[in-house]
């Protein structure tokens, strides 16, 4: 998995460019659904269906990206810091994480029933669902492990988020498609499904090009 | 669902997870925090048994914690008691396997988030005594190693040319050497979507022997939860 590392060697080249670069090998060539599997759950269990794969990977998008950020200004500001005087971070990170995207989770499914019952009925029901999402969490700690903070962080929460509402959204349209395909019994479903994901990993390692090295 | 049944010895629990209920083909669950480490063998036996120790340890403690948690926090709190054996794999890999805690260390805590996890103490833990919650989440856990196992298995010895980490010998050369001097490494199986290709073939060879003489019935069962 070579050209899983190249991406993040290239990522000093100034500001601008470098916030492009995280975005785009967080979305396209490291996209974390087809590159490290995660989401996968939902993934194969929400994209029958287009809109639904839509509003799910909306909700992703919005709570990765708010997240992402949220977790690695508590992990630079409160939790680092307090490594000197003997809390172990590197182990409590797991547990801040999830309590933050819980929590914000919870909140944000509040708010949305506040301001707009609309949206609170199309995004509402996926929310509780995020929670148990890995990729959220996973968004998390490869921030840690690549070591991004502030506005680099942000860009790589939401570049994940897209990244996975691109897949899911490719993935319901080809499933839709595929309802008039006669496969075999005993691949039907998931099993099918995850062939369809293999073959769009492969096009999406294409991508890895885009990222000079 | 057979989730909901109560009071079943800890031996049938277990059986009914590494068969009738298996997390991986029947359910194509969990498989999101594992299927990136299954391209070396011994990485994926190693997040295995984390996988087996967190699933079975923290049904255990769910269980017997199960009638002093409020309904309204459970999730919650099963959550944290998860983290607490996640932690526990994660610094014990640090400790004992530092080179490949370096490669996995990612993976290992998104157990937390691992369907199975929280599913078997969700579904079972919660209503269950803790000995048949040991056995169920041990029961699932392994059903899934097995999986796993067999999907890294097939990556490893196509891609690189080795059976965990271990040269495969051909007589003469050892497998490794046969493939580099003919270029025959399945590059593809080394590569993420190598991962689903295989994923996808097991689960199809799996149903379709589950599936026999029961032609019928696979238009009822053929979907995901």
């Amino acid at each position: 998995m070579t050209f899983l590392a190249q991406s993040v060697t290239s990522i000093e080249a100034g500001p601008a460019i470098g916030l492009l670069t995280i975005l785009v090998s967080a979305a396209l060539t490291e996209n974390i659904l087809l590159t490290r599997f995660l989401g996968l759950c939902p993934f194969l269990a929400i994209s029958r269906n287009l809109k639904s794969a839509f509003g799910m990977g909306l909700a992703v998008i919005v709570v990765t990206t708010c997240t992402v950020w949220l977790n690695s200004l508590l992990y630079q500001h409160v939790l680092k810091p307090a490594e000197a005087y003997g809390v172990p971070a590197e182990s409590l990170k797991l547990i801040l994480f999830i309590v933050v995207i819980a929590a914000f989770v919870q909140l944000l499914e509040m708010v949305i029933e506040r301001i707009s019952l609309k949206l609170y009925f199309a995004l509402g029901i996926f929310l509780p669902l995020i929670t148990v999402n890995c990729a959220i969490l996973g968004a998390a700690l490869f921030m840690v492990n690549k070591g991004f903070t502030g506005l680099d962080a942000l860009m790589y929460g939401f570049g994940c988020g897209l990244g996975w509402f691109v897949a899911i959204v490719l993935m319901a349209g080809i499933r839709w498609k595929l309802r008039k395909a006669r496969v075999p019994a005993a691949l039907e479903g998931p099993g099918i499904a995850l062939i369809v994901a293999g073959i769009m990993a492969m096009a999406f390692v294409i991508f890895t090009g885009m990222i000079k090295t | 669902m057979p989730d909901g049944m109560k009071n079943l010895t800890p031996r049938k629990a277990m059986l009914v997870q590494l068969w009738d209920e298996n997390p991986i083909f029947r359910q194509v669950l969990g498989i999101c925090s594992s299927l990136a480490v299954t391209n070396r063998l011994f990485n994926t036996l190693l997040m295995c048994a984390g996988l087996a120790w967190a699933t079975s340890m923290s049904s255990l403690t769910a269980s017997l914690l199960r009638n002093w948690i409020p309904q309204r926090v459970r999730i919650m709190v099963s959550v944290l008691i998860i983290a607490v054996y996640v932690i526990v794999v994660d610094i014990a890999l640090r400790v004992f396997f530092a080179e490949v805690h370096k490669d996995i260390a990612a993976y290992v805590g998104l157990i937390v988030t691992n369907c199975i996890v929280l599913g078997r103490v969700e579904a079972f833990a919660s209503k269950n005594k803790p000995l048949a919650s040991l056995a169920d989440g041990l029961g699932a856990a392994l059903g899934y190693s097995f999986m796993l196992l067999a999907v890294a298995t097939v990556r490893e010895v196509l891609g690189f040319g080795t059976f965990c980490g271990l040269p495969i010998s051909l007589g003469a050369v050892t497998l490794k050497d046969w493939m580099a001097a003919h270029n025959a490494q399945w590059v593809i199986m080394v590569m993420p979507p190598g991962a689903f290709f295989v994923l996808a073939s097991m689960v199809w060879i799996v149903r379709a022997i589950a599936m026999r003489g029961q032609p019928a019935a696979s238009e009822a069962k053929g979907g995901a939860a």
